[in-house]
């Protein structure tokens, strides 16, 4: 194995794609055999110590890249490099990874096993990997660094017998015993009652902190990624459409699909409201060109003709262009706007406001 | 006349460990063409408050108070008169609605279905004509009447259910978490919707939610309830933004604004769960949880005392006030 290099990422994805075989579309015409692009050419990359929020809405493909990242859903094009290493493909180069990169399901009630203890909860990982040591002792410290102190208290109790909070607590328990250097969080607090998920992203900040994990959380929550992550990649029909540090992502976007996403979240009225009309579309049929043209404000309100880059919309697949400063966005408009010009003080200007608000 | 007025409702039910409180003690009122926000989390009694107002709720249910609906007391209706109520003065859309439709109907048909239930004068055919016409006043094509609950998306399946709520005019609509199983941009369509029919249609609204921020885009006045009480009162964007019970700052912590940097890697949670109805706190049933409780918080249980001008809140940490005047 060749040493890791410290400045590389812990975890690359390179032009990964997943595909489905459906025999049906998910809209209608039954009968015709088709293909879901479900992650379609996705380069991803994150470092020790870095949450990453990967965001979008359902169907997007987030789900189906988590999967591929932890090994469990193969991929037919593409790397996935930990370490600078490709994941293997045999049975034991993926039991292997799989110790490596964790995954914390979303909803701790349906996760855990009612009739099993939290101590047999958190071994159970443990012996399924054959992991060398004394058993009690990494159950103890894996709930330890999840938060349950003192760590015998929790032993011998049972799922009910702990609140909500804290049975999320032993699931992250159960994925920290194997001393993981990835954790990929699916909708980490999306299944806990408001006032209780604070305390679970403080404790995926202090694992961060504490033990260097990488962490990528899949989530629709953009609110919550202001709260935690350090960078943002929104996804959109299973591709990335846009990726940057938060700070700049969520308070300066320049995607469109990013601006719309943010301009309904409830409460964050730095712009005005672009809904979008239709859900996510089908990945068994992307749509030329710019996947997102059909429902891009930019087209539908003339700007995109007015920059000249309409054609291209139509009929070119925008690649993720840096645009300096660490970021990148999928749209032909990054290449002709000036990106100061979509600071938050002008944007009232933006003669997209008039017709995005009927679409 | 408020189109729906709660008087001191309490609710229980029945089980092993004898009966669990979930509501208890909530004067509420909804005026006419106002949009009430009732936020809480799971347990706190919301649902039931929903449920009891068309009197929905399971047989063992005990309920005292009253449920005023256009000044008719809901719990002492005979059965013809709240058959004919339900639909026509109030109706509910429920938590994932779109789940409850038949599979093997047309969403058309069961529209129309609501309709003939509730009014017998009328045909089959005006029936249908209705169903189409409520189909297209939720913003889908009239055609998609013909389609089965399968042919059609979460966002449609529940723009259908709101259909079905207004079928019979009702004054009051009663929508308990109608977006919670939704993507955000769904989400921000069906919010858009309600908001246009409200104010198109003059529908006053019982807005149910565990999400604070959503009730900031919807609703008028925003109550906020715990282990079965209201524990705070008052404007919809003066609760989110300025929140006197510690509950409530809490509650809306979890839904913080984008770009409010006392936020930026700091989340804000509390520890422990909502009490469950068996098992309410001593004194105010928040202190367990609660960040600034004094020893006194577990002995005396706070009333709901007005604290400024149109606000009221429940905590022995805030002076309360006479006459709309800031002590």
């Amino acid at each position: 194995m060749s040493q890791p290099d410290v400045s590389a990422p812990l975890l690359e994805l390179r032009g990964v794609r997943v595909s489905f075989a459906t025999s049906r579309s998910l809209m209608g015409s039954p009968g015709a055999s088709t293909v879901a692009q479900a992650v379609d050419g996705v380069n991803l990359s994150v470092s020790r110590g870095e949450i990453l929020a990967l965001a979008g809405e359902s169907g997007c493909g987030k789900t189906t890249l988590a999967r591929a990242i932890m090994g469990l859903q193969p991929a037919q094009e593409g790397q996935i490099l930990l370490d600078g290493v490709p994941m293997g493909k045999t049975s034991r180069a993926l039991r292997r990874h799989r110790r490596r990169v964790q995954l914390i399901f979303q909803d701790p009630s349906a996760a855990l096993d009612p009739r099993q203890t939290i101590y047999e909860s958190v071994a159970e990982g443990l012996r399924v990997q054959k992991t060398p040591g004394v058993e009690r002792d990494l159950v103890a410290k894996a709930l330890s660094r999840a938060g349950l102190r003192p760590p015998e208290r929790f032993f011998t109790k049972y799922p009910h017998e702990v609140s909500g909070g804290q049975r999320q607590r032993v699931l992250i328990a159960g994925a920290l015993a194997l001393e993981p250097d990835v954790l990929v969080a699916d909708e980490p607090v999306s299944a806990l009652d408001a006032s209780v998920r604070g305390e679970i992203l403080q404790l995926l900040l202090k694992l961060r902190d504490e033990l260097g994990l990488a962490i990528i959380i899949v989530t629709h929550d953009l609110g919550l990624a202001w709260m935690v992550a350090n960078r943002v990649a929104v996804m959109y029909l299973g591709r990335i459409v846009e990726n940057a540090p938060a700070e700049d992502l969520l308070t300066s976007p320049h995607h469109p699909y990013t601006k719309a996403l943010l301009s309904v979240v409830p409460e964050n009225h730095h712009q005005e409201q672009m809904i979008l009309s239709g859900e996510t579309p089908d990945p068994t049929s992307i749509p030329s060109g710019c996947r997102f043209h059909p429902r891009c404000p930019l087209v539908a309100s003339g700007q995109a003709r007015r920059l000249g880059i309409e054609d291209r919309c139509t009929s070119e697949d925008p690649q993720l262009t840096e645009s300096g400063s660490d970021r990148a966005a999928a749209c032909f408009a990054e290449l002709v706007e000036v990106p100061s010009a979509q600071s938050p003080s002008t944007t009232t200007q933006d003669p997209t406001r008039a017709t995005l608000e009927d679409s | 006349m408020s189109i729906l007025e709660l008087k001191d409702l309490r609710i229980s039910y029945a089980s092993s460990e004898g009966r669990l409180p979930a509501v208890r003690g909530v004067d509420l009122h909804v005026d006419r063409g106002e949009v009430l926000g009732l936020a809480g989390e799971s347990g706190c009694g919301k649902s039931t408050i929903a449920a009891s107002v068309l009197r929905l709720l399971p047989k063992d249910a005990e309920i005292d108070g009253e449920v005023l609906l256009d000044g008719e007391d809901v719990l002492t209706m005979g059965w013809t008169r709240l058959r004919a109520v339900r639909w026509s003065k109030a109706s509910i859309i429920f938590q994932g609605a779109m789940h409850g439709l038949n599979p093997v109907k047309r969403v058309g048909d069961q529209i129309a279905q609501a309709i003939l239930i509730h009014d017998e004068s009328a045909s089959k055919e005006s029936a249908a004509r209705q169903a189409r016409e409520l189909i297209e006043q939720v913003k889908l094509p009239a055609r998609r009447a013909r389609a089965y609950p399968h042919e059609l998306s979460g966002g449609q399946k529940q723009r259908i259910m709101i259909a079905m709520a207004l079928a019979c005019g009702p004054e009051l609509v009663i929508a308990d978490e109608p977006t919670t199983a939704l993507d955000v941009m769904v989400q921000a369509q069906i919010l858009d919707l309600l908001k246009g029919l409200q104010s198109e249609l003059g529908l006053a609204t019982l807005f149910i939610t565990h999400d604070l921020s959503v009730l900031t885009e919807v609703a008028d006045r925003i109550a906020v309830m715990y282990a079965g009480k209201i524990v705070e009162e008052g404007p919809a964007k003066q609760v989110f933004d300025k929140p006197k019970h510690p509950y409530t700052r809490a509650l809306g912590s979890a839904f913080p604004e984008i770009g409010d940097w006392s936020y930026r890697m700091s989340p804000v949670g509390l520890a422990g769960d909502p009490p469950h109805p068996n098992d309410i706190p001593s004194g105010c049933a928040f202190h367990p949880r609660c960040p600034v409780a004094t020893a006194e918080c577990a002995d005396h249980e706070p009333r709901l005392e007005s604290v400024g001008p149109a606000r009221s809140a429940s905590c022995l940490l805030l002076e309360p006030v006479q006459n709309g005047q800031m002590a």
